[in-house]
């Protein structure tokens, strides 16, 4: 008995040098020979753009067998911090540098901005109005507007579902839906994520509450609201006429090189961008100075 | 020579293993600890506010950012877990208890064989899973059955939490129950009780502080659970009404906007705070737990 627990020990053992040994090896290769696209690099952050990095990352490693390309969410202050304390190679933002960190820290990092993200006012699929002016929006938000016969609806309590204080949705959205009014925050629900958000929208009557485009390309069980009669589509971002969407940020600490310039620039390729518009990402450089900047 | 390498292996090869591995358990404990007290007092020294505030102050704005000047007035995520935490103490408690005895005493056949593995899939189950079967099942119900436009509610949240801390209660007071001294029992049929009141009389008092013990250690993990409640609780900024109303905890709090917050800034440091004080209250639940297991071995 004891010389089977020595032997398993020993085995423990020597299994955790050996996995110490690889990791390091690994490690090294990868931080050697980044002239070439080979190596491995992180990107980090926005839980936003995480869905069409990791799309980005799985056709950039077919096209370069030899890099590889970690994607992880984790939102955007952790992005933002770990790029900032070189931990990661990209970190991922729905705002910029400067709002969440130093101006120490922001100054040693570069923005690459590829695309824009839309949000739009979502509600249950029982709501019957189509159309809200920004006034109204605001006066739901803020607590004002408590039921859908107010905007012209059935009468019908309205429940609010929002994202949380720190959610970079919610900011783009109080920023340019409600005119940064102070949403109600003693009267909402509110849901982590927004496959959460969307499924509790889904099932609470009367609720309405704020997606990002890419949440309802293909099949979504809610319903999109126009603002002032414009309708949340790519196609009236890109003119203008839609006011609320992002730019999204892809910060490095200093400039890229290596794999995560190749990567950067992969992203910027006509054929991936093709690609954006279809996850419902608009492409930052199809932007008409009508749109001007976000 | 060879005898003393022989006696090294024998006697402290295996010895000085399980020492280390000890060490290293206290070791990462301590540093745990250190590192919540460090991180966690950052909103009172850094960005000064008063603990006063945190503690007893509603007005939850903290900046997301170095300049700090929000507010971080924690009490409703504080009054949140400790009422759901409670709720879902005083629903398990009864039936834990109850299946404690009936597997112990009263049907000890059909308990070990069927009670026990039920409840040892209970423990299995992930917290995520307990969670969506609460949004998609009990909180539509809620709203069913009490006619409201949600039923995100403490309610959901303490049913949910009862469900998860009923298997710890239970498997704890089953301990309990199962070192109640043989002769007691022995006595008490010689004095011609029922098995039901020596069951009340008798047994249940002499196992009540390791019945307690559990029930403790049941409220600490419904203090620290983030993910289920956090999915039925509807994390609305707000004192409850009443047990039908939504309202946020720490853990679904801390949960919502860690990664989303930069580190270092006031929000974080904030959240920080709520950990260590998750961590404070749980020393404290550890203490009442030895001081209980304490007096129960003084009346032995």
């Amino acid at each position: 008995m004891k010389k089977i627990f020595a032997l398993f020990m020993a085995v423990v053992l020597v299994g955790i040098t050996m996995t110490a040994c690889s990791t390091n090896t690994k490690s090294s290769t990868g931080s050697t020979t980044t002239s070439e696209v080979t190596g491995s690099i992180t990107a980090a952050g926005s839980s936003a753009l995480a869905p069409l990095v990791q799309v980005a990352a799985d056709n950039f490693q077919q096209l370069n067998p030899k890099a590889s390309v970690n994607v992880s969410a984790g939102g955007s202050g952790t992005g933002l911090t770990q790029v900032a304390n070189k931990s990661i190679d990209i970190g991922n933002s729905d705002v910029t540098a400067e709002s969440k960190l130093t101006a120490d820290q922001a100054a040693t990092l570069k923005d690459h901005q590829i695309c824009a993200i839309g949000v739009a006012a979502v509600v249950n699929s029982d709501v019957t109005v189509t159309n809200l002016s920004k006034q109204q929006l605001s006066d739901i938000f803020t607590g004002k507007i408590t039921n859908w016969n107010q905007v012209g609806g059935a009468d019908e309590a309205i429940t609010l579902i929002s994202r949380p204080e720190s959610s970079g949705t919610r900011a783009l959205f109080k920023q340019y839906a409600l005119d940064n009014a102070v949403e109600s925050s003693n009267t909402a629900l509110s849901s982590d994520d927004s496959g959460t958000l969307e499924t509790n929208i889904a099932s609470t009557k009367g609720s309405i509450g704020y997606l990002a485009f890419s949440y309802l390309v293909g099949k979504y069980d809610v319903k999109k609201m126009s603002i002032d009669g414009v309708a949340p589509t790519l196609e009236n971002v890109y003119n203008g006429s839609y006011p609320v969407w992002g730019t999204e940020h892809m910060y490095t600490n200093g400039d890229a090189t290596g794999v995560t310039k190749a990567f950067l620039d992969y992203m910027g390729t006509d054929t991936f961008q093709t690609q954006m518009e279809n996850l419902g990402y608009n492409v930052i450089s199809k932007m008409t100075t009508a749109a001007g900047k976000h | 020579m060879i005898c003393l390498i022989e006696k090294l292996k024998k006697e402290y090869l295996g010895r000085s293993i399980v020492t280390l591995l000890g060490i290293v358990i206290i070791l990462v404990t301590l540093s745990i600890t250190g590192f919540l007290f460090y991180k966690g007092l950052g909103t009172f020294v850094t960005y000064n506010h008063s603990v006063w505030e945190f503690l007893f102050s509603s007005d939850w704005k903290p900046a997301d950012n170095f300049d700090g000047g929000g507010k971080v007035g924690a009490a409703i995520f504080i009054v949140g877990s400790l009422l759901i935490s409670f709720l879902a103490l005083l629903i398990a408690t009864p039936f834990s208890i109850a299946s404690a005895v009936f597997m112990t005493e009263i049907s000890p056949i059909l308990g070990k064989k069927l009670l026990q593995p039920a409840i040892g899939i209970f423990v299995g189950i992930p917290s995520v899973v307990y969670g969506w079967v609460g949004l998609t099942v009990l909180v539509p119900a809620i709203a069913h059955v009490f006619n409201l436009p949600y039923g995100f509610s403490v309610l959901a949240g303490g049913i949910v939490l009862a469900l998860m801390i009923f298997p710890t209660i239970t498997s704890v007071s089953v301990d309990a129950i199962e070192n109640v001294d043989n002769g007691y029992k022995e006595a008490s049929y010689a004095l011609g009780t029922t098995r039901w009141q020596y069951i009340y009389k008798v047994m249940l008092p002499s196992a009540t502080s390791g019945i307690l013990t559990g029930v403790i250690l049941g409220l600490a993990r419904a203090f620290g659970e983030a993910l289920a409640v956090a999915m039925v609780i509807g994390k609305m900024q707000t004192f409850p009404d009443n047990i039908l109303s939504a309202t946020n905890n720490m853990t679904a709090e801390i949960a919502s906007d860690m990664g989303n917050s930069a580190q270092g800034g006031e929000f974080n440091d904030a959240l920080w705070s709520m950990a260590l004080l998750l961590l404070i209250i749980s020393f404290i639940f550890i203490l009442i737990m030895r001081i209980i297991a304490k007096k129960g071995e003084e009346v032995k």
